[in-house]
């Protein structure tokens, strides 16, 4: 079937079978490489991403239900250096192996976006599907927190 | 892991097309809305559909409305559209408390509150408080259309009153004065499915509804406890002869999230503590909507 859609600002028209799950054709076919293959049942949110606006779990997602949506992950953040909140991230030291990072990133993104001042229980509420194995999550929170504390921008 | 199982995708742009396009399958079509339980399912093998019926681009299902008495919540309503609607903090809240500890976020902006019922599992977040506000859903198919009780929604384990031909459009609620809360157990707070979940709705002649998520093969409401809370003002005693009913009420199972006896001594617990709290939000006083018991 059809599938045409844009990754961070670039359109894409692939071809893909029904059960083509979105996750999958990202990392194989529209060469994004960022949402990870974790618990693939919705969990855990290392495959989050954009689309149209609000994260969502890209392993519980059809390709072909992209079709006419707009993505974004975490290589489409970046394009102009990182973005604040990255910048946050690095200096407080938030992540250790990463794996969890770009779904956090994506997360926090969009929570920033829609309450650019959140409290920290806001911040655990919204990170709350994002699993991390390393550090034991102050380090991401302090940083977000950072992020908004910072005003607009 | 792939889905393995191959099947057909439609996106119908209009209803007729959507219930034509499931009566062309009779029972082998799914319908496919937010996906975060069909895709899981078609991941895990435990549905194979010949046919899945994508009904996001079916116009008028997205609504949140209100008119006159009737509040009308379409079949495409995400949790997160519960959250942030004006509507329902307004004249529905206990959806909105509800839809609070649904999953996460990112479950949140794609799950849907209509998609909760049909999947219709025990756990299901919706379903209590949709029977405690006395809902009814709304079912179109080659028949025309038709109205069904929250009350005779729930038929079985993942069972329900919709025929598979059918397409649910949107469940509306009555809008009268209340008070009500949901509450949920849950092993850690976000990103979990209910252990047991109790709604309660009390009006302002202490009429209740209370309701069970978790603690049977479907949620359910106890014709017991509502009658003996009937009219009533609740003072300790009386609270505690209706704590005394739910070890009869329900029948929970013991498996890997909580054993029985665990969810039956916390459901007496949460209803409780929920019914101070429902009665205390009838006045207008205590805890705010979002803020918990448990
Ligand atoms: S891989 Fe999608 S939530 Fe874990
Ligand atoms: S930094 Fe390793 S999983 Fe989060």
């Amino acid at each position: 079937m059809d599938l045409n859609f844009t990754v961070n600002g670039e359109t894409w028209a692939l071809d893909v079978a029904p059960a083509d799950v979105l996750l999958d054709v990202l990392r194989e076919k529209a060469a994004v490489k960022s949402p990870k293959i974790g618990c693939e049942r919705g969990d855990c949110g290392s495959c989050t991403i954009i689309m149209d606006g609000r994260t969502v779990r890209s392993c519980l997602v059809l390709a072909v239900e992209a079709d006419g949506h707009e993505i974004t992950t975490v290589e489409g953040l970046s394009f102009d250096g990182l973005s604040r909140l990255q910048g946050l991230f690095l200096s407080n030291n938030s992540f250790q192996c990463g794996f969890c990072a770009p779904g956090i990133v994506l997360a926090a993104t969009e929570l920033l976006e829609r309450k650019p001042n959140p409290s920290r229980h806001d911040v655990q509420e919204a990170l709350a599907g994002n699993l991390c194995r390393c550090t034991g999550y102050e380090p991401i929170i302090e940083a977000v927190l950072a992020a908004g504390a910072g005003g607009d921008q | 892991m792939v889905i393995s199982h191959e099947f057909d995708y439609r996106r119908p742009s209009s209803l007729e097309d959507a219930i034509g396009a499931l009566a062309e399958f009779p029972g082998s079509a799914w319908i496919l809305a937010g996906g975060t339980d069909l895709v899981a399912w078609l991941r895990d093998d435990a549905v194979a559909p010949d046919l899945v019926v994508d009904i996001k681009d079916v116009p008028g299902l997205a609504d949140i409305a209100l008119d006159d008495r009737t509040l009308s919540i379409g079949s495409l309503v995400t949790f997160t559209d519960l959250i942030e609607s004006d509507l329902i903090a307004d004249h529905a809240p206990l959806l909105a408390e509800m839809a609070e500890t649904v999953g996460s976020t990112g479950i949140r902006n794609r799950a849907t509150l209509v998609g909760n019922i049909c999947s219709a599992v025990p756990s299901c977040d919706a379903g209590p408080v949709l029977l405690a506000y006395d809902a009814a859903v709304h079912l179109a198919g080659p028949a025309g259309e038709r109205t069904v009780d929250i009350n005779d929604w729930f038929v079985g384990l993942r069972q329900t009153a919709r025929s598979d031909d059918e397409v649910v459009t949107r469940v509306t609620i009555d809008v009268r004065s209340h008070g009500g809360i949901y509450v949920k157990l849950m092993r850690y707070a976000g990103e979990d499915l209910a252990q047991a979940a109790v709604a309660i709705v009390v009006r302002p002649d202490h009429d209740f509804r209370v309701a069970f998520g978790a603690v049977a093969p479907t949620p359910f409401r106890s014709a017991r406890i509502e009658d003996a809370l009937r009219g009533k003002a609740l003072d300790a005693a009386l609270v505690g002869r209706v704590v005394a009913l739910v070890a009869d009420e329900i029948s929970p199972i013991t498996d890997m999230r909580a054993s029985a006896e665990y969810r039956t001594r916390m459901t007496e617990v949460m209803l409780d503590r929920g019914l101070w709290a429902a009665v205390g939000r009838l006045s207008g006083e205590g805890l705010r909507y979002g803020e918990r018991v448990i």
